[in-house]
């Protein structure tokens, strides 16, 4: 168990691609940091970069005391869940998890009793003897995680490690490695571009965008309070809405208030919306669409005079109908300033 | 896998579709196949006017002929000397070759070359090479005090023909084992790296295993080669010889029934390679599309 630290992290690939501008972070031992991000962004390549299977352009990354760059990845002392999980096809699943032990020389027993161990904990204990082919999607991101704990490594990564289940199984699995990750206090490093798997997982969430980190912190506190505005739109479902300062003064007539200067892009969360009246910003409009999702309904309001429908969420179920009028309220509090230019949060 | 029958619109017609195939299959392949099993019961008398039907005495005196059993001993000898050269160049070759990103494909291109040059042109370019008097190799064989002489040492001479079969199957070998490198999968490599193997254990336990049925393939495809296909090269070095030291069965089959005007004698052996290639294509058939697997 270990600590990770990176320090003006770059990666530039051969023709001056540069995949990692600089990137600074420290994940405490323990720890579960996800990193999230739409693809291309550079989680994967810097998820690589810890493992040892990229190499480090400039910058440290240490994992504990140690720096690790140029070390191979099996002298890290890391275990990494794939995407495809990439399972020895040739071996059994107890072959499978046995092969990191034996290459670093583990006595019989020991690796006989951690198999065991990890087997009864993941439940994989019936297929041991069976190859990856003859097991289900669910069972193979078992052995998969099975392979990286019989290990005991200083940290665990994870590449994306569910998007190949189906919805069900993803949620379950979710939950899991959380409750797994919980009770063997080993520091993680989990990439998703699944904002929910993301949000639900972290202990902290790390949103990149371009090479960059957008944004460092608890999933809550980004949710709150957006740093900028990727980040605004890219957690929470729906997101939230973003409408130019200039047009909504224009609608919104005298309730507009007197915001902070520099803010040129108000956002709001769709929850935030109170229907009625109330104190805020008063706007009316028609209802575009609704879509009901059991607990709550998402509505889309256009409103004339701005380009995009606005997104509200009515807990339980929708009391208009589509093609309705409805008047609501953007309460001041609820509103999120940011500059269009820096694309920054204005306070 | 469910697969899509296509309905004819008359019974006739899918027969008649196949029909060329079938037809050059029989007249090429099938009746000159069964032309040899039948002359391989018979006696020719030399004039050709008479034959008579003698049964088995021709497989009878094969197997009782030591020119045969040692032709046999030298077929294996050539064949599992080809096969594991080969194989095993090509293997090390693919894997170089998987490791380029950008070159690859030039390296792959030129590697193919040797494939395209007709086998007699390859036994002649290395007969030259290997010529003991104007050649370039026992020149600088000379020097290392070896007396190089293939047209009078038997040894030297298979192993002139092992060269040379060797290196026109090379390109073959390496395409396959290049393409069958390219499908494993590059992740597999990486767990193996994060789990503490070095390269070369991680070939050895994780790469070649997943090859094992591109390895299988390629095995019985170059002992079908060497059996077969190596006649064009033995023919423009060697010719079978010095005393019969490369006159393997295909080349006997020939030397037999062309030059020695043995034809039921040469009918017989063609029947034996026959047999050789129906089990070979069994054990292909059987056990590269079910048992080498994982």
């Amino acid at each position: 168990m270990a600590s990770i630290d990176l320090k003006g992290v770059r990666k530039v690939y051969p023709g001056n691609v540069t995949a990692i501008h600089s990137v600074d972070l420290s994940i405490e031992d323990g720890e579960l940091v996800v990193l999230v991000g739409p693809s291309g962004c550079g989680k994967s390549t810097l998820l690589r970069m810890i493992a040892g299977l990229e190499t480090i352009t400039d910058g440290t990354i240490s994992i504990g005391a140690d720096v690790v760059n140029n070390k191979e990845p099996a002298e890290r002392d890391i275990a990494m869940v794939f995407q495809n999980y990439a399972l020895y096809p040739h071996m059994s699943v107890r072959q499978n998890l046995e092969y990191g032990l034996k290459n670093r020389g583990t006595p019989r027993e020991e690796i006989d009793r951690r198999v065991a161990e990890a087997a009864r904990v993941l439940e994989i204990a019936p297929f041991l003897d069976r190859k990856p082919r003859q097991l289900s999607g669910g069972q193979r991101q078992r052995v998969a995680m099975g392979r990286a704990i019989v290990r005991q490594p200083k940290a665990f990564l994870f590449d994306e490690p569910l998007s190949n289940l189906d919805a069900k199984l993803r949620g379950q699995m979710r939950i899991e490695i959380r409750r797994l990750q919980r009770s063997l206090k080993t520091t993680s490093v989990y990439v998703t571009h699944d904002q929910l798997e993301a949000m639900t997982l972290a202990d902290r969430l790390v949103v990149m965008n371009g090479g960059r980190i957008e944004q460092v912190g608890k999933p809550i506190e980004l949710y709150d309070r957006p740093a900028s505005l990727f980040v605004a739109g890219f957690i929470g479902s729906p997101p939230m809405n973003l409408l130019p300062v200039e047009t909504l003064a224009a609608v919104a007539g005298a309730t507009m208030p007197t915001l902070t200067p520099g803010a040129d892009i108000v956002g709001i969360r769709p929850d935030q919306v109170v229907l009625g009246g109330g104190d805020g910003i008063a706007l009316s409009g028609t209802v575009e669409l609704i879509e009901p999702v059991g607990g709550e309904s998402h509505l889309y309001v256009r409103v004339e005079g701005i380009e995009q429908a606005l997104i509200l969420v009515q807990q339980g179920r929708a009391n208009v109908g589509e093609a309705e009028r409805i008047d609501f309220v953007l309460p001041i509090q609820a509103l999120h300033g940011f500059n269009r230019e820096s694309g920054r949060r204005v306070e | 896998m469910d697969t899509k029958r296509t309905v004819f619109p008359s019974q006739g017609l899918p027969y008649l579709l196949v029909a060329p195939q079938l037809i050059i299959t029989l007249i090429f392949f099938i009746w000159p196949a069964g032309q040899a099993v039948k002359s391989s019961f018979e006696r020719e008398d030399p004039f050709g006017l008479s034959t008579s039907f003698v049964g088995l005495m021709h497989y009878g005196r094969l197997f009782q002929d030591p020119a045969y059993l040692a032709s046999m001993g030298r077929t294996a000898l050539f064949a599992l000397a080809v096969t594991v050269i080969s194989m095993g160049l090509a293997l090390v070759l693919a894997t170089a070759v998987n490791r380029l990103i950008r070159s690859g494909t030039a390296y792959s291109t030129l590697l193919l070359w040797p494939y395209a040059v007709s086998p007699v042109v390859a036994g002649i370019l290395w007969w030259f090479i290997f010529n003991s008097t104007t050649g370039i190799l026992p020149y600088v064989l000379e020097f290392f005090g070896v007396d190089w002489n293939h047209q009078l040492n038997g040894g030297q001479a298979m192993i002139l023909i092992i060269i040379a079969a060797s290196w026109k199957q090379i390109s073959y070998n390496f395409l396959f084992f290049l393409a069958g490198l390219q499908s494993v999968p590059q992740s597999l490599n990486e767990a193996a790296a994060i789990d503490g193997a070095g390269p070369f254990k991680r070939f050895w336990t994780i790469v070649f295993p997943l090859l094992s049925p591109t390895t299988f393939f390629l095995m019985i495809v170059n002992l079908n080669y060497t059996m077969f296909d190596t006649f064009g090269v033995i023919d423009a070095t060697t010719a079978g010889g010095p005393n019969q030291a490369t006159n393997t069965l295909v080349y006997k089959v020939y030397s037999d029934g062309y030059i020695g005007l043995n034809l039921g004698s040469s009918s017989a052996q063609s029947v034996i390679l026959m047999l050789f290639v129906i089990v070979l294509t069994v054990i292909q058939f059987r056990y590269v599309e079910r048992r080498v697997q994982y």
